[in-house]
């Protein structure tokens, strides 16, 4: 071989893989214990102030207040389950948007995902609350979640198959598609919310902006199968996403039976995202936001950054809540508010990164 | 033993047929070059022959199965195919990428010595730690190649491997050209069965066995370089005037070119 002499290959310098696994593995547990630190701060903090003591307490049945007992188990813990669930969800769900569309720009509420969800959502409760209020299944909880998954499916899959040119995503068509999906979605559900009084159709800016606020154990259960299926089982498509970074050809001569991966990955994201959409509302910005910083912390192996995303979008997640219940309180801001604060600049700042790259096309 | 087989493929796109009636083989132990100018239906050909798209009439099989009978996984495990590049999104390490090509074998992360043993050999270990988003086309191209290097072994083995590659060698300078060549005519050598899309005809000549010359979708003649190129037929697929002369370097035909 020309121009290349064994010794000097050999005497390079280098980073084992074994270091790296252990730097990432090192990452995952800092952010599990970060996870567990904003949780017990979120805890204590908020209109009713319970000190980190009396949260052992309370979690122990020994709190010396017994409203503090009741808050920490009604309302604060319910409410961070679920922003464990959603804030991993979303975040998780912008990773698999990401490698399946091979865009980092992909995110569940640009693309449209989660109007779908929502639209799903409302359809439901307008059904049962004005126009067949005597047909009980349809006020089932339980169906709203379900109802938005398949709002989501249909526009993850819409979506998937517009932008897909010969195995590429074509990014314009794709965030125009998003634009598009939103405007009708957020039309339609303001035209339900006036159609509607029933508080549970609460107000337009629930949906566009997103509230923890209507956590419940209740809510949590129906939410969890959903967001913990999503963040259980994504993982097990971590290599194929690898592959799929370098195309749907150069994947599936990998070996991986691309379509059918792609089906699973898109249910799903749906799944997810749907789920969250149906009691949370439309979160902007989480599912762009997590990954992009988790590849910068973890690096682009899906392997690691989708537990490290879960993680990482549980903690923003948890945080932006507490912000939003904490900073006006007794008043609520939308979470959304929060998390668009920080997740607008980002993207901006992303679309120039992408442009100098020239990915567009 | 003739590893991969096409019988009569034809592939038609709204009535056009870019590929039309294409009957080929190709032998372990060879390296055929796939030559024709552009649009003459190479990169199609290619498609089909790895099943990337499924032909209108015809059938191709590899080891004697046709082709949408294999697993995916045992194919990729057996051939590897490398179409022309792409951007990847992500900032993957250039090694990173490399042992993506062990996916289909499932230890991917524990044969990092496989990686670097393929980068050195196409000439591109010193970029393992670079993220790809940062490599030059030519660079991009060797780290590709140490990728399908990795995914069908570098060392001979009991089985028969396969190697298709698109225009590997479009981005890279004189040098790495001849070196990525030499490797692929090396695992021809080792027993593979080597195809290769490619533009350069001297090139072609140098290193491959057998050469397949491609024009509007149609095979135009396939056989040893000296049978396949002959002035006149040259000139008419290329339309240009052709002179062929013996190469001085080694033992094949040349090709010039007068407009």
């Amino acid at each position: 071989m020309p121009g290349i002499s064994p010794p000097k290959v050999i005497s390079r310098p280098r980073i084992s893989s074994y270091g790296i696994c252990r730097r990432r593995g090192l990452i995952l547990a800092v952010l599990a214990l970060l996870l567990v630190v904003t949780s017990v701060v979120s805890l204590c903090l908020g209109a009713v102030k319970i000190p980190p003591e009396e949260v052992i307490g309370a979690f122990l049945g020994t709190a010396a207040d017994s409203r503090h007992e009741s808050v920490f188990w009604q309302l604060r813990l319910p409410r961070i389950a679920l922003g464990f669930l959603v804030g991993g969800a979303l975040s998780v769900a912008g990773v698999l948007m990401q490698g399946l569309f091979r865009n980092p720009l992909a995110d569940p509420a640009l693309i449209g995902a989660s109007s779908g969800g929502a639209l799903g959502a409302v359809f439901v409760l307008v059904l049962a609350h004005r126009f067949f209020p005597e047909i009980p299944i349809l006020s089932d909880l339980r169906l709203l979640p379900l109802a938005a998954f398949a709002g989501a499916l249909l526009v993850t899959g819409f979506v998937q198959r517009l932008s897909n040119v010969g195995g590429y995503t074509a990014v314009a068509t794709l965030l125009l598609v998003g634009v598009a999906i939103n405007a009708l979605a957020n039309s339609l559900i303001g035209l339900a919310t006036f159609l509607s009084t029933d508080a549970q159709l609460r107000s337009l800016s629930f949906w566009t902006l997103g509230s923890l606020g209507g956590a419940n154990w209740q809510v949590v259960l129906m939410t969890a199968p959903f967001c913990l299926g999503l963040i259980v089982l994504a993982p097990i498509w971590g290599g194929a996403l690898n592959a799929l970074a370098l195309g749907e050809a150069e994947a599936g001569h990998l070996g991986f039976a691309v379509e059918k991966i792609k089906t699973i990955l898109v249910v799903l994201t749906a799944a997810g995202v749907g789920a969250s959409v149906a009691f949370t509302g439309i979160i902007l910005f989480v599912g762009l936001v997590v990954p992009h910083l988790m590849r910068s912390l973890i690096g682009p192996d899906h392997r690691w950054l989708i537990p490290g995303a879960a993680l990482l979008g549980a903690i923003l997640l948890i945080a932006s809540d507490t912000m939003a219940r904490t900073m006006l309180a007794p008043a609520e801001l939308p979470i959304g508010v929060i998390t668009a604060g920080f997740g607008t600049p980002f993207f901006l700042f992303m679309l120039l990164r992408q442009r100098r790259k020239a990915l567009w096309g | 033993m003739v590893m991969l087989s096409a019988r009569a493929v034809t592939y038609r796109i709204s009535g056009k047929a870019l590929v039309d009636g294409v009957t080929l083989d190709l032998r372990g132990g060879e390296l055929v070059a796939l030559l024709g100018p552009n649009g003459a239906g190479k990169s199609t050909l290619l498609k089909l022959l790895c099943g990337q798209i499924r032909p209108t009439q015809g059938e191709v099989s590899f080891e004697g199965r046709a082709l949408q009978d294999w697993p995916s996984r045992e194919l990729a495990r057996r051939r590897a195919v490398l179409p022309q590049s792409s951007v990847v999104p992500f900032d993957f390490t250039a090694l990173e990428i490399v042992l993506l090509g062990r996916s289909p074998h499932g230890d991917g992360g524990i044969h990092e010595t496989l990686g670097r043993e393929a980068m050195a050999k196409t000439e591109c270990l010193h970029l393992a730690d670079r993220t790809v988003t940062t490599l030059s086309g030519g660079e991009m191209q060797r780290v590709h190649l140490a990728r399908v290097l990795v995914q069908v072994g570098l060392k001979p083995g009991n089985d028969p491997r396969c190697l298709m590659l698109d225009e590997p060698i479009s981005n890279l300078d004189p040098a790495h050209q001849h070196s990525a060549l030499r490797i692929a005519r090396d695992l021809a050598r080792d027993g593979a069965g080597v195809l290769i899309v490619l533009h350069d005809l001297n090139l072609a000549a140098q290193y491959a066995d057998r050469l397949v010359l491609l024009k509007a979708g149609k095979v135009l003649a396939d056989g040893a370089p000296d049978a396949v190129f002959t002035e006149e037929r040259i000139g008419s697929v290329f339309d240009v005037k052709a002179t062929v002369v013996r190469n001085p370097l080694c033992d094949a035909p040349a090709v010039f070119v007068d407009r």
